[in-house]
């Protein structure tokens, strides 16, 4: 199938470059692309996509009737990244969670970074992520954001940016693995000799991360994944994470906590927990110290991990950084901590709370995009240039009545990549989400889930909003090759 | 393993067992009444009976007729124990467990609901090809789960919920006789009384295998082979000796010993029918002997989920689990 009539139309393209021919390093796999029948290609994103329904591997969409199984859209054209591009990449990403922890860990004891005069006081205490239960915890290695999963984008320039952390508990790891392993089904002979490097090792480094940070002295190590049950719209994850790490998956009435010490309810009696991976959010962990409606979760939960009886993955609290002005202040936090400059900076920045930011905000909001700091999946936020006048007018009302509670930034061009559209290739574009995992050390899983905006010029990429996603394609540098693939002789 | 977990694979095997006898009464019920003579009105109720919902049956249904009783049996998503009720809820559990049991069975249990939930959405009427790949799939399901679990704690959990259902499921279709009506039915070795045995036989896929023990289709041969044979796998007994044991290999419990409410229920009925000659039971009432084995199949059913899926538990003293320098 040809790219003959493909157009990359004044974007930024991952696989092509302006003058339509492809990018030197992605040649191999144009040309196997090509040298694909149309009618096989189409058969095969079938196949692809029958598949995922018979696994099960759907997801529900909150609002609509129980039964609305979806699969999470599929594109066969893989997204690829260059090995020095990845390099940049990782060692960023690296940078950032060293950083964001140390601000975690800071922020919940002694604050030097706001006493220091670098982040205001009082955008750290009306964080909604702020936890003040955690203030004086002193988790394992002091590791508090054990399980990253950044969103980072290109812009049109070619520059990648980082557009938002998720520190609290991100989604999509499965579907990297499992888009993986559909790709190497559906195309052996496309994939083989590129040197895409391996992702099939992150459950084997998210169990050894979780053993890693146990309690000290922990005797017969029990690690669970602590999931709010199969109507939750990430379950297919939970329960493919704990399956593939071979740990139990429990929800909150599995557990129970005794003498400040966290059990799980088995046939036999009940038997001690020491690390929980919970994919549940701070708000519904303890009903005893959070909130109290919560039957998610479990109570006397902080108690036994205030005592350093159990280790909660990712810490409570870490969700201060999730925090979109908290974002903003990203590269100062680099600075602070590290010393360094980002080495994948920010998209910059307005911050509505400062006044002569929300002068700028306000004048030119037609070429901006309005984030809430605190809403997350593409809800509640204003793309200015697709906006009419009256979203753009009540969009401004809101900046005014709540300014510290919204950002703006520049609309970026996102990068595209070629989308299997009915029978032809289109540019769609593309977002990426690399999965880091704090332990020992910093590991970032060298690809990630590429999001992929479905509809025609959409910029919205979340799955609950018509997002589909793509296999995302590392490619090894010498280094890795070598490491990986030994030479024989 | 997690009490929730025992319960939810016990169920899933328990439901998918249900959906397959639920598919063996229909299909051969069709087939029963074709064979009747001419004049004979055809008779479904008795297939709402057995499973035991008739009156979940008559509050909203007002014939008796083979398309209503199918639609109930088959595709009628308020009937819980209809095929497409019983496979949701095998799904349901088997989602809520699929890190305990593999891919493979899996992929098996929720294919096969997609396959039903897509003929029910189509309305069309269960034939005899549907009907066959669900006890196809069933099948299918079981040997995954032999083939591909670890034969550890949930599979022995699961085997019990089939072995359970699959019991209770053969006293009923026994207890068919009860409620049918034949032309003559005192006149024993008429040709009727034999097809209707015949049909019985079918319908647990057993009409082979009894003809290699016993040769011609009797009352009492077949009631002996349906509730005592020791060797044949969808006989009373054999269902309960095989879960007896897996039960015991879950509590480590001799053999002929008990070690919970379980255990002692579920072996006293086993030594039962270890020790019951099939005369006895025809002399007591068949329709008696069956009603009663399915009351005392429920108090097991009840002892595994007071023992195993929701007890009381206070930890163990010593609580040997916990450091005190954490």
């Amino acid at each position: 199938m040809r790219f003959d009539s493909y157009e990359t139309g004044g974007f930024y393209d991952e696989l092509f470059q302006a003058d339509g021919t492809p990018r030197p390093e992605f040649r191999s796999l144009v040309d196997r692309i090509e040298s694909l029948p149309l009618g096989d290609l189409l058969a095969r994103q079938q196949a692809a996509e029958r598949n995922l329904m018979r696994m099960g591997i759907t997801f529900n969409v909150y609002g609509e009737e129980t039964g609305a199984e979806r699969i999470f859209p599929f594109d066969l054209v893989p997204r690829l990244v260059a090995a020095d591009d990845w390099d940049r990449i990782e060692r960023g990403l690296q940078q950032r969670i060293r950083a964001l922890n140390l601000f975690c860990d800071d922020l919940y004891h002694d604050r030097k970074i706001v006493k220091d005069g670098v982040v205001p006081a009082e955008i750290i205490e009306s964080a909604e992520g702020l936890r003040r239960e955690c203030i004086g915890l002193n988790p394992p290695q002091g590791v508090w954001c054990h399980v990253t999963g950044t969103d980072i984008v290109r812009d049109g320039d070619g520059q990648v940016y980082v557009l938002e952390d998720n520190l609290r508990v991100p989604s999509g790891v499965s579907y990297v693995l499992q888009n993986r392993a559909m790709m190497k089904r559906t195309f052996p002979k496309v994939f083989r000799g590129l040197g895409v490097r391996p992702v099939v090792d992150y459950p084997g480094r998210l169990l050894a991360m979780l053993e890693d940070v146990a309690p000290r002295s922990a005797e017969g190590l029990e690690v669970v994944v602590l999931t709010p049950g199969p109507y939750n719209s990430a379950y297919f994850e939970h329960s493919f994470l704990a399956q593939q790490m071979g740990v139990e998956l429990v929800e909150g009435r599995d557990l129970v906590v005794e003498d400040d010490t966290v059990f799980m309810r088995t046939t036999t009696g009940l038997e001690r927990v020491h690390v929980i991976y919970r994919r549940i959010d701070d708000d519904f962990l303890d009903p005893e110290v959070f909130r109290s409606d919560s039957m998610l979760g479990v109570p006397g939960l902080m108690r036994a991990y205030r005592r350093g009886r159990v280790t909660l993955v990712n810490a409570p609290g870490t969700g201060v950084a999730d925090d979109k002005v908290i974002y903003a202040y990203v590269p100062q936090i680099v600075r602070y901590y590290l010393g360094e400059d980002m080495i994948v900076p920010n998209v910059p920045t307005y911050m509505c709370w400062d006044d002569k930011q929300r002068q700028h905000v306000l004048e030119n909001i037609d070429k901006l995009v309005v984030k809430p700091a605190n809403e997350s999946g593409g809800y509640g936020l204003l793309i200015g240039p697709h906006a009419t006048e009256a979203e753009r007018d009540e969009f401004r009302q809101r900046i005014r009545d709540d300014s510290r509670n919204y950002i703006a930034q520049p609309t970026l061009s996102l990068s595209r990549v070629p989308t299997l559209i009915e029978d032809h290739f289109e540019g769609r574009h593309v977002d990426l989400r690399p999965f880091i995992l704090y332990g020992r050390e910093i590991y970032v899983l060298p690809g990630g889930l590429t999001r992929v905006a479905l509809r025609e010029g959409s910029l919205v990429v979340n799955s609950s909003q018509g997002g589909g996603s793509k296999d995302t394609w590392v490619l090894a540098g010498p280094a890795q090759a070598a490491a990986m693939w030994p030479d024989p002789f | 393993m997690l009490s929730r977990v025992a319960d939810a694979i016990y169920w899933m095997c328990r439901y998918v067992e249900r959906a397959e006898n639920v598919a063996r009464f229909v299909d051969v019920n069709e087939h029963l009444m074709l064979d009747l003579p001419p004049g004979l009105p055809a008779q479904w109720a008795p297939l709402v009976k057995i499973t035991g919902d008739a009156a979940e049956f008559s509050a909203r249904y007002r014939d008796t007729d083979q398309e209503e009783v199918r639609w109930f049996l088959t595709f009628d998503s308020e009937n819980p124990n209809s095929i497409l009720s019983s496979l949701r809820a095998a799904r349901e559990n088997a989602r809520s467990i699929r890190e305990i049991i593999s891919s493979a069975v899996w992929r098996e249990i929720n294919e096969l609901y997609l396959y039903v939930e897509h003929h029910a959405a189509r309305r069309s009427s269960p034939q005899h090809d549907f009907l066959q790949h669900v006890i196809r799939a069933s099948h299918s399901i079981e040997g995954a789960n032999y083939a591909t679990l670890s034969h550890g704690e949930p599979w022995h959990f699961g085997r019990i919920g089939r072995l359970l259902e699959r019991a209770d499921k053969t006293t009923r279709v026994i207890d068919i006789r009860y409620f049918i009506l034949l032309p003559s039915a005192n006149d024993v070795g008429s040709p009727a009384e034999d097809l209707h045995w015949t049909a019985v036989l079918q319908s647990v896929s057993a009409l082979e295998m009894y003809r290699q023990r016993h040769g011609t289709v009797r009352l009492d041969s077949v009631a002996e082979f349906l509730i005592l044979d020791p060797q044949f796998p969808r006989s009373v007994r054999n269902c309960l000796r095989r879960a007896n044991n897996s039960l015991h290999s879950i509590s480590n419990t001799p053999l002929g010993t008990y070690g919970n409410q379980a255990e002692r229920r579920l072996g006293r009925l086993v030594a039962d029918l270890d020790y019951t000659a099939i005369g006895e039971v025809l002399g007591e009432g068949l329709h008696e002997f069956l009603d009663d084995t399915q009351l005392k199949l429920n108090g097991v059913g009840a002892a595994l989920q007071g023992t195993f899926f929701s007890p009381r538990q206070h930890r163990q003293s010593g609580a040997a689990a916990v450091s005190p320098n954490v």
